[in-house]
């Protein structure tokens, strides 16, 4: 998958796998940590991290989301954040 | 240090984010623009392996998050797999910073299976011989193999390059090697000047011409890399026309423990003659961090003088560096004087007015970093 092509819903996505996501309770936030670097991420930035690499396509996590909300209007939102995760090299497509 | 680029976007909140542990300034190298004391000799007393996991303890309960191995050269303490293992435990990202001589396959292995996430392995020159006489030791062999094997471990490395005069015209070859190496992240850090590398500081700079052809290539295999190697460009200070954020603020995030106990802002502060600072043997971390005079002195902005107390700048940059403040003017309240608003600045300019592009040569102009060879340097000045 070329980085620059753009997210597809069927898309599935993983972590970078040197990046570390997590719960830490004193920030009472989840975190990113990564080679020089710690990102805290707000609740609905997380919601969809985790959401996106439990998932088998970014459609269904979308789904997920969508019912955990009660909305269905959340998946360009959805995609939009994805590719910006994905060009700060937080998430990358699956091979 | 500072490191321009470096993904930190969070608030503290009052927390030790950071948290680096000089293990030792024991070192086989004798790199001449060491960050350690110049007089590292005197402090011996290195905690020990229960000491130190006592520290790890009490950083992570006051919040912090990444921690750092270094030294001198951690990997001289064979407690390290021990102390990584502790780490992991207590749930901080561990990174390795280090020279990698000590470090061997089984080793590298073992602190793998202890929880350790990523090595930040230095490397001074792109070739045997320059390697050799920057670092007084033939180590580079060593390095480039330490490298591969990191790589084939999975695990992410950082290759450091601590940039100055003398290798500042290597930069293409620096890149090729870390992409023939398969590194993810390469950290061109311009040399700042403090304990050793001030020591030898005229020798050391480069001129703004070299800087400039520097960060040119380094801007070409960013966008010819792309994603695939991220570089780091560490903007050497004396060049510029603002001060570094340093450390995001004195206080603010980063926490540093000197390998005997003591506990400092960042891993230079110790040079500030004038302030005293606690030790974790005394009393524990949680006082050293938020209740020590010393750490209070800097925090916030109530300290500052002018130009910094009415500058709307002072949230951007907290007035600069205090290390450097001290150390070129004196006192280190004053505005960090590479800012041009500093009425310092002259000291900065005059500096780098001075800085050479004549071909370096190693023999005899570097004060390596050997006790003795510092204290003939010393009486060679004053005679």
């Amino acid at each position: 998958m070329n980085d620059e092509t753009p997210l597809r819903p069927e898309d599935a996505v993983e972590l970078n796998p040197t990046h570390h996501f997590r719960w830490e309770e004193p920030q009472q936030a989840h975190v990113l940590l990564y080679p020089e670097g710690i990102v805290k991420l707000n609740e609905t930035a997380a919601a969809i991290i985790e959401a996106a690499i439990a998932a088998p396509t970014i459609d269904a996590a979308a789904k997920t989301i969508a019912s955990r909300y009660g909305r269905d209007d959340l998946e360009p939102k959805i995609m939009n954040f994805l590719e910006d995760a994905r060009a700060k090299g937080w998430i990358r497509v699956k091979s | 240090m500072p490191k321009d680029g470096s993904g930190l976007s969070l608030d503290g909140l009052g927390m030790p984010l950071w948290l680096v542990v000089e293990l030792t300034y024991k070192c086989p190298l004798k790199c001449p623009w060491c960050s350690n004391p110049v007089d590292f000799e005197r402090y011996r007393n290195e905690l020990s392996t229960e000491e130190w996991k006592d520290v790890l303890r009490q950083g992570r309960a006051l919040g912090a998050l990444q921690l750092g191995f270094t030294g001198g050269e951690p990997m001289l303490r064979p407690d390290l797999e021990e102390l990584v293992a502790e780490a992991e435990r207590l749930g901080y990202y561990t990174n390795l910073i280090t020279s990698g001589v000590g470090l061997n396959p089984e080793r590298l292995r073992a602190l793998k299976a202890a929880g350790l996430k990523q090595v930040q392995l230095s490397v001074q020159a792109p070739d045997r011989e320059l390697s050799k006489s920057l670092v007084g030791l033939d180590v580079f062999d060593h390095k480039i193999e330490i490298a591969r094997a990191i790589k084939a471990e999975g695990l992410p490395m950082v290759l450091n390059v601590p940039v100055s005069r003398y290798n500042i015209e290597r930069t293409q070859e620096f890149i090729d090697l870390a992409e023939d190496l398969g590194v993810e992240y390469v950290e061109f850090a311009n040399l700042q000047y403090y304990n050793w590398a001030l020591l030898n500081r005229a020798e050391l700079l480069p001129t703004r011409e070299q800087i400039d052809l520097s960060e040119k290539l380094v801007n070409e295999a960013r966008a010819r890399l792309g994603k695939k190697l991220t570089i780091y460009f560490v903007v050497p200070d004396y060049y510029d026309n603002r001060p570094k954020a340093c450390m995001n603020g004195w206080g603010s995030i980063h926490l540093t423990i000197a390998p005997d106990g003591t506990a400092l802002p960042c891993q230079e502060a110790r040079l500030i003659e004038t302030l005293e600072f606690p030790n974790v043997r005394e009393r524990g971390l949680a006082w050293a961090w938020r209740e020590s005079p010393a750490f209070q002195k800097f925090r916030g902005d109530s300290w500052m003088k002018e130009p910094c107390r009415s500058c709307d700048e002072k949230e951007k940059d907290f007035g600069g560096c205090r290390c450097q403040a001290f150390l070129l003017t004196g006192d280190a309240a004053n505005t960090d004087p590479v800012c041009v608003k500093s009425p310092d600045r002259g000291l900065i300019d005059e500096l780098t007015g001075c800085a050479r592009s004549d071909s370096p040569r190693c023999a005899d102009k570097l004060v390596m970093r050997d006790i003795h060879k510092r204290l003939a340097a010393a009486a060679t000045a004053k005679a």
